[in-house]
């Protein structure tokens, strides 16, 4: 029995619990949770009434159904909206600080923080289930007026950033799950870069979800102000269990006159066993808005884990010569199922966008790409290109090319390109004679075949993303 | 309107003669329209052209009662000089005449269908309507081994009689094994403001070939919803044209079902749109067995405020290897007022298979222009002789070269 136990760990690498007793707000989703929630955090009235006004509007909300990917009915009253470990009742006030466990996770994720700290130069804003847990290098960013924090924080100490900005992209009037998170969003990364700073490093945060039935509800905001410069990395691994388990984050980006976001994400969730059993579903609306002149806003995402992915990182190109960009690499394997793109909305006179997406299915998963690219009767000048490639492993997997675009502009121009197949023998061939057996080989052509995506990538994350590449496919060949 | 769908279905039953069981399957077919009404953006298909929107807003309220019982004239003028062909002639949904006088009588089947095809999970409820209102079905069976010697052409002719009205009419052709035929489809439109919903059967056995070409050109303001079906066993091919451009209102739609190894499916379509028209090309393309192929190239020249749409859908079955399917559309922009919408779609579940799509708009390459101005056109001519060259390429991928002369000619590029 404890054999098959291990056997089964083995499959995921990151998979394990830790085991710290979790706080937690009752099960069910009404007003006294929303209200226990924003007590718990301190929040100002504004908030809980923002949190309100989010339920009151979730309540007449229909969840969506026209996505490709299937799922049991979720039952928003059995979950848990709010858990917090124990142990950070009270803040600890330096790494030393932390519970020696929650030290011992991040390391087996391999992402030893104190190291980081020193090595790295990245500053960690880990996010252990819902509270932030330490945020590191601040004194280099609080020199550099940077503020990067975990969003609680921010409504404390900059309310009146928070009030400008939060709901501004996506509003709570948003779709369903939007709706919900802003209702019941309990932490999530803050980040201002004043006019005319360049952030000097990759800030970068770490998702984990860790108690069990625990729906998680981020809320990241990045404010990029006028001629500034920000690289934000998010990256994710989850313990491995049975139940499903819903994330419904929501990201806010906004870029003013001049100002650059690059956005990463390595997602490598708990995708379920080799049956299709567990798994995270990851609902997530991420939606950045270039509201200045030529500002630019650059989505990269490399997508392997969660049972299902159903996301379309977008950009609203507002302001005047803005830019958009979206890099993907999306896998599935085994009973994994994806429904992601992205969307391009054109309001702005002179405004590009780009999209590249790359689309591997093996298994008996099934991947589809949903795009829309419109531009308006306003945004003359304005040019789209965008490349899907799709490439499929076996006959049991399925994937899929869904764009819509929408051209109301005489002056613009929209190229697509889509194109599906399969590893040619060819290639496999030249590989093997040359010594690499058939994994390697493949691992070598996907590797090729992402490889535009994967240089999009800051440094340290292509070296993670290229690894996961791998290590997602493994034993789909043959 | 369900009032008005039953007292004129009544009264359309009680004016024809059909059987029993007819009278049944067309109560059905009302019922499942009933339950589902005209589609609006609502469904996905109809996403970009909400047809019961559209109805309401030039129509308004629709008459279902059409009377199959009055005779119509015949104009002789109408007919293609060019070329000898045979006849099907259609008066506001009614056919006037079926000549196959360049036939041999024996190797054709004429038949009236008394039972139509009716998917019962198929949703389109255009479908049902027509089926529901739609007179006697004729079926033109070609057997084996025959070939038409000349083209046929089906004059879809609607008059002044009709104003505000439904036509439905369907057709309904078997090709057996290695037959195959030209088709000419041409509509002339004489009336205002009618719905016209068509339906087109094609069952395709082995290495037979069919040839399909719509011609869409005299400006009217109807509203044109027509479906073409095509089924295709091994070794088939289908070759399907679309010129659409003279009716207010058309939403062009062709599924074809590569059910035979082998068996290949062409759609090339061209939308060529001023004014205020709204025009909709859907292709559906199935394969269902390996080693099919199949191929759409659409283009569409918008002009004033005009809308194009084109949506086509690849799919692969996961028996389907070896398959390839290529699809692109194109559009030119010539207006700010004008719209291009695309939604080219693949949805596949083979791994050994060739697809790609592409889709591209914008206006007209300035540098084009500039380089023909710079030779001495003037600047209207230079555009013109560019819109020439981007639609003919639709043209030439007619195989028919006697068909495609005529095109040619009726369409007026050259």
């Amino acid at each position: 029995m404890r054999d098959k136990q291990i056997e089964d760990l083995k499959d995921y690498k990151y998979g394990f619990s830790t085991d710290i007793e979790s706080f937690k707000a009752p099960k069910g989703l009404n007003e006294d949770v929303i209200r226990f929630i924003s007590n718990i955090k301190k929040e100002p009235d504004w908030l809980l009434q923002w949190r309100l006004k989010a339920f009151e509007r979730l309540k007449v909300l229909k969840e969506p159904n026209w996505q490709k990917p299937k799922y049991p009915k979720i039952n928003y009253q059995d979950l848990y909206y709010y858990s917090a470990p124990k142990s950070f009742k009270e803040k600890p006030k330096n790494l030393e600080d932390l519970d020696p466990k929650l030290l011992e996770t991040y390391k087996k994720l391999g992402i030893p923080l104190q190291e980081q700290k020193r090595l790295n130069g990245i500053a960690v804003d880990a996010v252990f289930d819902s509270v932030s847990v330490a945020t590191t290098f601040k004194d280099t960013l609080t020199e550099k007026g940077i503020i990067f924090c975990s969003i609680s924080e921010a409504i404390q100490k900059h309310p009146d950033l928070v009030r400008k900005y939060l709901g501004s992209v996506i509003p709570i009037t948003d779709h369903f799950f939007a709706t919900l998170n802003s209702a019941v969003f309990t932490d999530g990364s803050f980040v201002y870069i004043p006019p005319n700073v360049k952030c000097p490093m990759e800030l970068s945060t770490y998702f984990r979800i860790n108690a069990s039935d625990t729906g998680q509800f981020e809320r990241t905001l990045i404010i990029a102000d006028k001629g500034s410069y920000v690289s934000y990395l998010e990256g994710c691994t989850a313990p491995m269990r049975d139940e499903n388990q819903l994330h419904a984050a929501n990201v806010e980006l906004i870029a003013l006159d001049d100002a650059e976001i690059k956005y990463s994400t390595v997602q490598n969730w708990y995708p379920g066993d080799k049956d299709g059993k567990g798994g995270i579903y990851n609902f997530v609306t991420k939606r950045g808005l270039c509201k200045g002149k030529n500002s630019k806003i650059s989505w990269t995402q490399v997508e392997t884990g969660s049972a299902i992915t159903w996301k379309y990182p977008s950009c609203i190109l507002k302001g005047d010569n803005s830019i958009g960009e979206f890099y993907s690499i999306a896998i599935t394997n085994n009973y994994q199922k994806a429904d992601t793109g992205t969307k391009m909305i054109h309001l702005g006179k002179n405004t590009k966008s780009k999209i590249i997406s790359k689309g591997i299915s093996a298994g008996k998963s099934d991947m589809t790409y949903r795009g829309l690219v419109d531009i308006s009767k306003n945004a003359s000048n304005s040019t789209n290109y965008t490349q899907c490639d799709s490439l499929l492993m076996g006959n049991k997997c399925g994937a899929h090319t869904v764009p819509y675009i929408k051209n109301k502009n005489s002056n613009s121009n929209i190229a697509h390109e889509a194109t599906t197949s399969k590893i040619s023998e060819d290639q496999l061939h030249y590989c093997q004679q040359r010594g690499l057996n058939q994994e390697e080989a493949v691992g070598l052509i996907v590797n090729g075949f992402c490889k535009e995506v994967l240089q999009q990538l800051p440094m340290e994350f292509a070296v993670e993303a290229q690894k996961l590449v791998g290590i997602s496919l493994e034993g789909s060949v043959g | 309107m369900e009032q008005k769908l039953k007292t004129d279905f009544d009264k359309f039953i009680s004016s024809s003669n059909f059987s029993n069981q007819e009278i049944k399957l067309k109560k059905e077919a009302l019922n499942n329209f009933l339950k589902n009404g005209f589609p609006s953006r609502k469904l996905e298909n109809w996403k970009f052209s909400d047809i019961n929107q559209i109805i309401q807003k030039n129509i308004g309220e629709l008459v279902f009662y059409n009377n199959y019982n009055i005779e119509n004239e015949i104009n002789d003028d109408i007919f293609i000089k060019e070329i000898e062909h045979n006849k099907i002639i259609i008066v506001n949904g009614k056919v006037e005449r079926l000549s196959f006088e360049y036939e041999e009588s024996d190797k054709i089947n004429l038949t009236t269908l008394n039972n139509f095809n009716q998917n019962p999970n198929d949703d389109n409820s255009l479908l049902s309507l027509n089926n529901s209102f739609s007179n006697k079905i004729h079926n033109i069976l070609i057997k084996k081994n025959y070939s038409f010697k000349k083209p046929l052409v089906i004059y879809q002719i609607t008059n002044e009689k009709v104003s505000n009205t439904n036509i439905n009419f369907q057709l309904n052709f078997e090709l057996e094994e290695n037959s195959s035929i030209k088709i000419i489809n041409l509509s002339d439109d004489n009336s205002e403001k009618n719905f016209i919903n068509n339906l087109f059967n094609f069952n395709l056995d082995k290495n037979a070939i069919l040839k399909n070409y719509k011609i869409d050109k005299k400006s009217n303001t109807n509203i044109k919803y027509d479906y073409s079906s095509i089924t295709q066993k091994e070794n088939s091919i289908s070759e399907t044209f679309i010129f659409s451009s003279g009716s207010d209102y058309i939403k062009n739609e062709v599924s074809c079902n590569l059910e035979g190894q082998y068996s290949s499916a062409f759609i090339n379509g061209i939308h060529l749109l001023s004014k205020n028209k709204h025009h909709e090309i859907r292709t559906n393309t199935n394969h269902l067995y390996e080693n099919t192929k199949s191929y759409q190239l659409i283009k569409s020249v918008i002009d004033d405020s005009s809308k194009s749409v084109y949506q086509g859908k690849i799919y692969v079955d996961s028996k389907a290897q070896k398959t390839d399917g290529y699809q692109l559309s194109k559009a030119v922009l010539l207006n700010e007022q004008a719209e291009f919408n695309a939604k080219p779609e693949l949805e596949i579940y083979a791994d050994d298979v060739k697809c790609s799509h592409g889709s591209a708009s914008g206006s007209l390459d300035e540098d084009s222009i500039f380089y023909l101005m710079s030779r001495g056109l003037d600047q209207k001519t230079a555009k013109e002789l560019l819109i020439n060259g981007f639609l003919l390429d639709v043209i030439e991928k007619i195989t028919d070269e006697e068909i495609k002369k005529l095109l040619k000619n009726m369409i007026g590029l050259n």
